[in-house]
């Protein structure tokens, strides 16, 4: 089984460094370290063990600048085998409509069995998985958080849904599926594993490569701002009843009473 | 009339003297072929050094293996041990002396005649019946009372009770037979100058024999030395298939031991830095991996399960016994390299032997390293084991984040390195403790490495400050390297990432270097051992205990009494400082300088202190355990009647702290660290000089 | 301005809370609008779901068959694709469906899309102005959406209140136009969640309980506050330890790492590893008799209180709001 993996370098979430700049209308990147979107680190575990499994080829495939290249080369540590690098000047600004586009372009160019994508990303749109596969016309699944290969033409899955259930459905193949966090334990990837791959060619496509001809963008986005909370506690006073009521108060202005 | 010996006894016309001869000839070729045969994995094995420094492994050869000093810190079994360690030594001679005497009666070695024959022969007649004494204890011990400590849970295969027994029943068997040997000689009315030392075994035997035939003595005669010489050697090619290997191998198991404390073995012997990435493979995963020493620690090992005894993962019920850690080996080396036929194909260790969360639930304190009695190795294994691992990508979640983290960001919270240096700048403080921030060219005498948890947990980040209070009390011009800092790395090492851990040392050494420090001086022992251990050309590295000390030496401090007079105050040892680096004394000096200090030990201090859990990387580690070590740690403190907890590592108070509150003891037991309560006592006015 | 259409959720005959929020949420868009409700199902439901959300919409448009009994988005895409006018503009809660189904049906209608909306702010022309939150919550950012084409926009749950009931909108029924209902992805099953086994890193609202709970019974206070709000129970390291609650519900460094929405710590001093566990920036309030608890630090309210009175005042005062 030939699988393609789409990985997105995003900002390290694992702390709440995310901060506004100075001027307050973008992200202050000063102190940012980056790393692969972590669904996308699940998925790449899942098409590994995948492979594993079946047998076949892992393609990782990013979208960005030369920055790119070590996210893929750390996916490649963990074990697939080519890295592909889509840069071009025409992909810098793009939504997630743009964005699928391109990965489309690359896909149609290939023989994929299967593409995984992380359900979603820094930016929370959870939408290219699902807008791929519309545009290469397959089926799609989102939230997948269990792959069972059933035979060369079907899969057996399971898609997380609300309160923890899981939905159990079989899609045929070739397909997309956009992975949730908790199908696998991605395994760890050592400093000398990513030396290992240091030297690994890593081949950069651009537009032109690929066959993508530019697409208007639908969402633009202006600036960034920081909802409104303060740093610190507010402190409530008052007897505990006074202190219920306002607190009350304070959840259901915050979606905390359902 | 004399009895004749078994040089000259005939039997059905046949001299027995040819057996005499067949039996050692045979019994040596095939001891020879199973000791060949035991040889093969240690010539496959990993590399290892230990050809050097012959002094002090001669030093170690004197008390560890010939005193026997580990032996008494299990009282009766280590002084059944030396019983039968001595006597056997002592027996040794006579042993050997016995298989020359089946080729020719009279022999005797030509360095014992006279009164130093007669010395000896009073010697080795004692020397077996105190080995019988011995033996009989041993077997009541391990037959009926059965210590629980020799039990082998289910997992871990079955009993080992029969081979225990068997061989002391064996030995049991050469003392009778050697003793009756002599005793049908010198019953028949012997020869001047021959005789039994009083109420020895031969002496009791002697008596009972008196008077008996002459005929059944030649018999017992004849059939005891026989027997002697048949189990004697049985013994001898029986040895090499279980536990009682390290009869032979314990004396080169010690003469080759580790001889540093709180290192770690690199990840291959003789292979420089920049080689190590071109390494098909890293650790160890399968039993070839592991070096011929290791390998002749599975060996050596007696099963007496004290390592596991002193093993805190152990004591909480982590699925980590150290003691099997080394049995499944051995038994993997037996069963794969056998005496009879080929080697075999091995499983991969770990899902073959070893469990992946066994590995992990190691803390490195190294209690079970310090009650080996034959210096069989741990922490080595360990982190080898480890580093295997970790190149297989086999990490726990729960450790994949922090070390991530340690990549990208130095410090295993993901906080950025801006953050690091922080804590100095809080208003109060920064006013009354000016500390450099030793960046762009600024130096300092006194390097003050704070490490990670220090910079970024509130509540040590408290101790540093006090720690930097007491540097500026004392003069020293000190700084910290804020955010050229990163984590030092002592868990990473022990956690195996070792390229990391090369990659951050190189980077703080660098930086380290740039400020040309007299010395550096830290509050976590976890960092002071790395730094001393694990780093190179760095200048002297003190724990802040140390530094302490000679202020108080050096009348630095004024000490007010301790405000609360009936407080009972007790010294936790962190495992970096006193096991593996043993700072037992300073630190006690401290506390002990505190006017009104009232103290007490708990029962296993100094060498023999329970770890609280471990620190750095272990503090992400989520093990599968029936209580917190810290738990069994705070107890142990409220058992010895103690009020305070006083620790000197900052792992060591978040743990304590934590699990004082789990153990319900928030009101009974507090926990503090060493520095802070040292502080509090100290008067920061500048002392004017009296007015006369 | 297109028409918007609101695509119902529902489950076992009852319109979901969003159903009523997302008619809101048309006219936050288009104070003007006249939204119509989308409501796909088994013919049974379908009819009585219209009948519940009629009163909030213009026009109830059903659609009913065996397969789309089970919501298959790979089906209902079709579906909605074929029911919805060019340009049209459909509103859905944002959820696991929701991202199953819109990103795809965006492309085949050739629509704009955006998802977890979490306000409207204004119409210009053919241009939308929205916020959305991004990186876990920790900033949010201001888009403009081009409703040229049409757009398909998810909405975050919460976000809009319900309006009052309104005229009653006509039944429109179109099961007869639905066409291919084929789909490469078939339904086998749902795997229901075993009991108790509450996965908090998914959760919105958490009442986390730390130490200051004291005893086990006291857990019985905290559920009850938990029930009242829609919460899930989560805690920190002392409690498993204590073995009060499951590992699985363990915030930090150490347990799990959690984004809630709202985040209320109860009896918690807030050590380091416990904090870790929060990630994005949830509204947290904390009640801890400490004021110095280094909870408060963390916080956005605070309250100094001893848990095990406030709590039953707490859950008392909640189920009175409702």
């Amino acid at each position: 089984m030939n699988i393609l993996v789409c990985v997105k370098r995003v900002p390290d979430s694992s702390e709440n460094e995310i901060r506004l700049n100075r001027e307050g209308n973008d992200i202050d990147t000063d102190d940012l370290v980056y790393a692969v979107n972590e669904w996308d680190n699940y998925a790449v575990e899942e098409a590994i063990q995948l492979v594993d499994k079946v047998g076949g080829s892992v393609t990782v495939v990013s979208i960005g600048t030369e920055e790119n290249e070590e996210i893929l080369r750390r996916e490649m540590a963990m074990g697939a085998e080519t890295g592909v690098l889509l840069s071009d000047p025409l992909f810098e600004e793009a939504d997630g409509r743009k964005l699928a586009a391109i990965l489309s372009a690359y896909i149609s160019k290939n023989n994929f069995d299967l593409v995984l994508c992380g359900a979603q990303a820094d930016e929370g749109g959870a939408q290219v998985g699902g807008m791929l596969a519309a545009m290469q016309d397959k089926p799609y699944a989102a939230l997948v958080n269990m792959i069972e290969v059933l035979d060369d033409n079907k899969l057996k899955i399971g898609r997380e849904i609300e309160g923890g259930s899981q939905e159990i459905s079989e899609i045929e193949l070739p397909c997309v599926l956009s992975i949730q966090t908790g199908i696998n334990e991605p395994r760890y990837v050592s400093i000398r594993g990513i030396r290992k791959v240091a030297s690994v060619e890593i081949p950069t496509l651009g537009a032109a490569d690929i066959g993508f001809t530019d697409v208007p963008l639908r969402l633009n986005k202006l600036e960034y701002f920081q909802p409104e909370l303060g740093e610190g506690a507010e402190m409530l006073e008052g007897s505990e009843e006074e202190l219920a009521d306002k607190l009350v108060e304070l959840l259901q202005a915050k979606g905390g009473i359902k | 009339m004399d009895i004749v010996g078994p040089a000259q006894f005939v039997v059905l016309g046949i001299k027995t003297q040819i057996f005499s001869i067949l039996i050692p000839v045979v019994a040596l070729v095939l001891f020879a072929y199973i000791i060949s045969k035991r040889l093969i994995p240690l010539r496959r094995a990993a590399q290892d050094e230990r050809f050097n420094r012959f002094g002090e492994r001669l030093a170690q050869i004197w008390s560890l293996w010939l005193l026997q000093v580990k032996q008494p810190r299990y009282m009766l079994a280590g002084v059944l041990h030396m019983a039968i360690f001595f006597g056997f030594l002592v027996l040794m001679l006579r042993s050997i002396a016995l298989v020359f005497i089946g080729f020719q009666d009279d022999f005797q070695w030509p360095f014992l005649g006279g009164s130093l024959g007669v010395g000896y022969t009073i010697a080795k007649d004692y020397a077996a019946t105190v080995v019988l004494v011995a033996c009989v204890i041993a077997g009541i011990r391990r037959g009926v009372v059965k210590p629980p400590r020799y039990a082998v849970p289910e997992q871990y295969g079955k009993d080992h009770t029969g081979e225990a027994v068997f061989v002391l029943a064996l030995i049991s068997l050469l003392m009778i037979s050697e003793s009756l040997f002599d005793a049908s000689k010198l019953a028949t009315g012997g020869e001047a100058g021959h005789f039994a030392a009083p109420l020895s075994l031969a002496w009791f035997f002697t008596g009972m024999l008196r008077g008996s035939s002459t005929e059944l003595l030649q018999g017992i005669h004849i059939v005891s030395y026989y027997v002697h010489d048949l189990t004697f050697f049985y013994f001898l090619c029986f040895l090499p298939f279980g536990k009682h290997f390290h009869v032979l191998t314990s004396f080169f198991n010690v003469l080759f031991m580790r001889l540093d404390r709180g290192k770690v073995k690199p990840v291959r012997y003789g292979l420089a830095k920049e080689e190590l990435d071109e390494l098909e493979s890293f650790g160890v995963k399968k039993l070839e991996d592991f070096t011929w020493k290791h390998m002749l620690d599975f060996y050596s090992c007696a099963d007496c399960g004290r390592c596991s005894d002193q093993c805190p993962a152990n004591a909480v019920k982590r699925p980590l016994s150290p003691r099997f850690i080394t049995i499944k080996a051995r038994d993997l080396l037996f069963k794969t390299f056998p005496v009879w036929g080929q080697p075999q194909e091995a499983p991969a260790l770990i899902g073959g032997i070893y469990t992946e969360d066994e590995i992990w639930s190691c803390t490195t304190c190294g209690a079970c390293e310090e009650e080996c009695p034959l210096a069989i190795e741990y922490i080595d294994k360990i982190v080898d084991l480890r580093r295997g691992l970790i190149d297989e990508g086999m990490v726990p979640q729960s450790l994949q984040k922090p070390l991530n983290a340690l990549e990208r960001r130095g410090n295993p919270y993901g906080k950025t390195a801006k953050q690091r240096g922080k804590w100095i700048e809080e208003e109060e403080f920064a006013q009354a403790v000016p500390v450099k921030l030793l960046q762009g060219g600024e130096t300092a005498d006194t390097l003050f490495f704070v490490d990670s948890v220090g910079s970024y947990d509130d509540r040590i980040i408290e101790i540093n400050r006090k720690a930097a209070q007491l540097l500026h009390h004392m003069d020293k011009d000190f700084g910290i390297l804020g955010e050229q800092e990163k984590d030092a790395g002592n868990e990473i090492r022990r956690f195996g990432e070792e390229m990391l851990f090369q990659e951050i040392k190189e980077h703080n050494t660098e930086a380290i270097l740039e400020v040309a420090p007299q010395e550096i001086v830290t509050t976590d022992p976890h960092t002071f051992n790395t730094l001393c251990r694990d780093y190179e050309g760095l200048p002297p590295v003190r724990h802040i205990s140390q530094v302490l000390v000679e202020g108080l030496a050096q009348g630095k401090f004024s000490l007010r009494p301790l405000e609360e007079k009936d407080l009972v105050y007790t010294y936790h040892d962190p495992c970096y400082l006193g096991r593996h680096n043993l700072l037992y004394d300073e630190p006690r000096q401290l506390l002990d300088a505190l006017p009104g200090m009232k103290r007490v030990e708990m029962e296993k201090h100094r060498d023999r202190s329970f770890c609280c859990s471990g620190g750095g990387l272990a503090l992400f580690y989520e093990p599968e355990e029936e209580t917190r070590m810290g738990v069994v740690r705070v107890q142990m403190a409220r058992e010895a009647g103690a009020d305070v907890l006083v620790t000197a590592c900052p792992f060591c108070l978040i743990n304590m702290e934590d699990a004082v509150k789990i153990a319900g003891l928030e009101n009974e037991l507090k926990v503090i660290d060493l520095t802070e309560l040292f502080a509090e006592q100290v008067e920061f006015v500048p002392t004017v000089a009296a007015a006369v | 301005m297109a028409a918007i259409f609101v695509y119902i959720t529902h489950k076992n005959g009852e319109a979901d809370d969003t159903a009523f929020e997302l008619a809101s949420a048309a006219k936050a868009i288009d104070a003007a609008a006249a939204p119509s409700a989308i409501v796909l199902g088994s013919s049974a439901d379908v009819e009585q779901v219209a009948s519940q959300v009629a009163p909030y919409y213009s026009e109830v448009i059903t659609a009913s068959h065996d397969a789309l009994q089970y919501p298959n988005a790979e089906v209902q895409r079709k579906v909605l694709a074929s029911l919805l006018p060019a340009k049209a503009l459909l509103l859905l809660n944002h959820d696991s469906f929701s991202m199953d189904l819109a990103p795809g049906l965006s492309i085949v209608l050739d629509a704009a899309f955006a998802s977890d909306v979490v306000a409207f702010e204004g119409i210009q022309d053919d241009t939308l102005q929205l916020a959305r939150q991004e990186h876990g919550g920790a900033v949010s950012s201001r888009s403009t959406c081009s409703l040229e084409n049409g757009a398909i926009i998810s909405v975050r749950a919460g976000s809009f209140k319900a309006p009052e009931a309104g005229a009653q909108g006509a039944v429109v029924d179109k099961s007869a136009d639905l066409g291919d209902l084929s789909s490469k992805r078939q339904f086998v099953e749902v795997i229901a969640a075993e009991v108790g086994d509450v996965d908090i890193t998914k959760s919105e609202i958490l009442v986390a309980v730390g130490r200051g709970i004291e005893e086990e019974d006291n857990l019985d206070l905290v559920h009850e506050l938990a029930t009242a709000m829609g919460a899930d129970v989560a805690c920190s390291r002392p409690v498993v330890d204590a073995k009060w609650l499951e590992k699985s519900r363990q915030v930090g460094t150490s347990g799990q790492t959690v984004s809630p929405k709202v985040y209320l710590a109860l009896g918690i001093s807030g050590s380091f590893q416990h904090i870790g566990g929060i990630k994005g920036s949830p509204f947290i309030v904390a009640v801890n008799k400490n004021k110095n608890a280094p909870i408060f630090q963390a916080a956005d309210v605070g309250i100094v209180a001893d848990i095990l009175d406030f709590i039953p005042v707490l859950t008392e005062k909640i189920n009175a709001s409702k």
